[in-house]
């Protein structure tokens, strides 16, 4: 087959062509993904949930949207949505989910999106689990701090910012909670918690 | 006060070429000599801008409104090609000095990783914004901050490359080699920077 | 015979990351797990294959003067399929190579290929080299990602080899990923002399 002239005639008809079709290709294909996208994108955040709450069935009884934070409140404590309030890590951030118990202890945490150098941003969901090295779980939230910053949670090695970013994010999540729990008390006596101390 | 930080950021905490990697091919391949780097700088700056304009009101006015987000990629490299030549025509008509100096670096900017990458992640708003909306404003105060942190890491890295073209380096070395560890080193030291937007978001008092 | 050694050029004697140097961005981008390296080795692999074979089919329709612009539409629309993909049945793989899928488009190993060989060779020969330079892609990739991912934490694909705080997280981190790629192509200078 003889390749075809560059005429404008010719020219007009092949973009055209090749558009249409591209463009027929991709809405297919728009329509057939769509459905598994939404339904992970769901999936994920109930998964999240039941994950930091350790608790397969925990049944949500109210959802709060405060900006950025995201409450789903359960019976048995809360599953927090938050970022870092002051967002000082190196790049766009990170987003985590806190389950908080009654009495303000960390249930568990997920990661859920991490935009800081790859390696740092997936060494933070294990650090801070039960067993790891900056253990929280279990302990009450509110006063995390590094032991750099006089605190007594180990940072993640050679990544003290992304650590103290994570902290701040579960403090605030404490602290959303607590306006939740009782509006009235002020948070900052509140967070002066004896076990803290 | 937030966009002077946007600004900084941009520049020196979170380089694009150094610390983001978008647009290496550039960084590595036209940065022999000051001279071409700075040129190289000032046409990727001038395009990037442009395009971000262009690609966000596209994916506002058009995309978005028409539901049509999954045609994005596609939209926005025909626009920045098109955008590319269109730049060409005009320097070469309005001003043939200006178009000397940055002709020949026009037709290697379409597959300029940086160009389509800044332009979506402006069109997501998923940069770092400093706590302002993102929008068209915020959206070009970033592109041209992130233009201005390429050419400064190319006129840099191209100094550097001046310097090592006159040393002697064990054969294995030669050529790209040498040239990517100093890039190591470069981003190593731009990771100096990291923490100074923290500091700098104090002392503006945001 | 002639058809695998188009394969080998690809792998070994032109290997994209080692020797013709092209794609840095994503090779330096997302290589920093072993993991995160061959995903998108493979994507990437994704893309050319299919593009190199498309085409190898419609180079005579494609008058020259437009042939750039078709073949961009090509490569974008087969890279927007599989972001799509991506994002549906394989999150975990969006959420790890973010930015870097889309912008696939403007990886020149893509439209490199197309243009100095799909668009003069057949659909068979095509396939045979979008296969072979993904391999060697993914090949530099995966290894680049192996030796960061080592160095920085001392595990292969999440197998700890040695334990994590003698490692040095800045091989993980942007200036080990240009050091460690430079000391990677002096290693094969060395052996090609």
């Amino acid at each position: 087959m003889k390749k075809l002239e560059s005429t404008w005639y010719n020219m007009a008809i092949v973009l055209t062509f090749i558009s249409v079709i591209a463009g027929a290709a991709l809405a297919y294909v728009n329509e057939i993904t769509k459905g598994p996208i939404a339904e992970i994108q769901q999936q994920n955040e109930a998964q999240a949930i039941k994950t930091v709450l350790c608790d397969d069935n925990a049944a949500i009884t109210d959802t709060i949207v405060n900006g950025d934070v995201t409450l789903y409140l359960t019976d048995n404590g809360a599953a927090v949505k938050t970022v870092d309030p002051k967002n000082e890590s190196f790049s766009g951030g990170l987003t985590i989910m806190v389950g908080l118990d009654k009495e303000f202890k960390v249930l568990g945490y997920t990661v859920i999106v991490s935009n800081e150098t790859p390696g740092l941003g997936a060494k933070a969901s294990e650090w801070f689990q039960k067993g790891g090295k900056g253990d929280i779980i279990g302990r009450v939230a509110g006063q995390f701090k590094t032991t750099k910053d006089g605190g007594d949670v180990d940072a993640i090695t050679a990544s003290t910012i992304t650590s103290r970013s994570f902290l701040r994010a579960v403090n605030n999540a404490y602290a959303e909670y607590a306006k939740v729990m009782s509006p009235e008390v002020d948070v900052q006596t509140a967070a002066t918690n004896p076990n803290n101390e | 006060m937030a966009y002077i930080l946007i600004f900084i950021t941009a520049i020196f905490v979170n380089n694009v070429v150094l610390s983001q990697f978008l647009g290496i091919c550039p960084f590595l391949g036209v940065s022999k000599k000051v001279e071409t780097a700075l040129g190289m700088g000032a046409a990727v700056a001038f395009v990037l801008t442009l395009a971000t304009i262009v690609t966000y009101l596209i994916q506002v006015y058009v995309l978005e409104a028409f539901g049509l987000e999954y045609l994005q990629t596609i939209a926005f490299i025909l626009i920045i090609a098109a955008l590319v030549q269109m730049v060409e025509i005009v320097l070469k008509k309005v001003s043939p000095s200006l178009y000397q100096a940055l002709g020949v670096f026009l037709p290697l900017i379409t597959t300029n990783c940086c160009i389509l990458g800044v332009a979506i992640l402006v069109a997501q708003g998923t940069y770092n914004t400093q706590g302002l909306e993102p929008n068209l404003l915020t959206g070009v105060v970033y592109a041209i901050a992130t233009a201005l942190g390429f050419a400064l890491a190319m006129v840099i890295f191209a100094g550097i490359r001046e310097h090592l073209s006159m040393m002697n380096i064990p054969r294995g070395m030669q050529g790209m080699a040498i040239a990517l560890v100093t890039a190591g080193l470069l981003a190593m030291a731009f990771m100096g920077f990291s923490g100074v937007d923290a500091g700098l978001a104090k002392a503006l008092g945001l | 015979m002639n058809q695998l050694k188009v394969l080998w050029n690809g792998i070994i004697k032109e290997n994209p990351t080692f020797v013709l140097l092209l794609g840095m961005c994503p090779t330096l981008g997302t290589t920093s797990s072993a993991l995160n390296g061959m995903s998108m080795g493979l994507a990437t692999m994704a893309v050319l294959i299919f593009s190199n074979l498309i085409i190898s089919l419609i180079k005579n329709l494609v008058p020259d003067m437009v042939r750039i612009p078709s073949f961009i539409v090509v490569i974008a629309s087969l890279v927007t399929i599989l972001q799509m993909c991506i994002k549906a049945f394989a999150p975990e793989i969006d959420k790890s190579l973010g930015l870097f899928i889309p912008l696939i488009v403007v990886n020149c190993i893509i439209l490199g290929r197309a243009e100095a060989f799909a668009a003069k060779n057949g659909p068979i020969s095509s396939v045979m080299d979008g296969i072979g330079m993904g391999l060697g892609f993914t090949l530099g990739l995966t290894l680049l990602g192996a030796v960061r991912e080592l160095l920085g934490t001392g595990k292969v694909f999440s197998l700890t080899i040695f334990p994590d705080s003698y490692g040095a997280l800045v091989f993980v981190l942007a200036p080990g990923a240009f050091i460690a790629l430079g000391f990677l192509i002096a290693i094969v200078n060395k052996l090609k002399n």
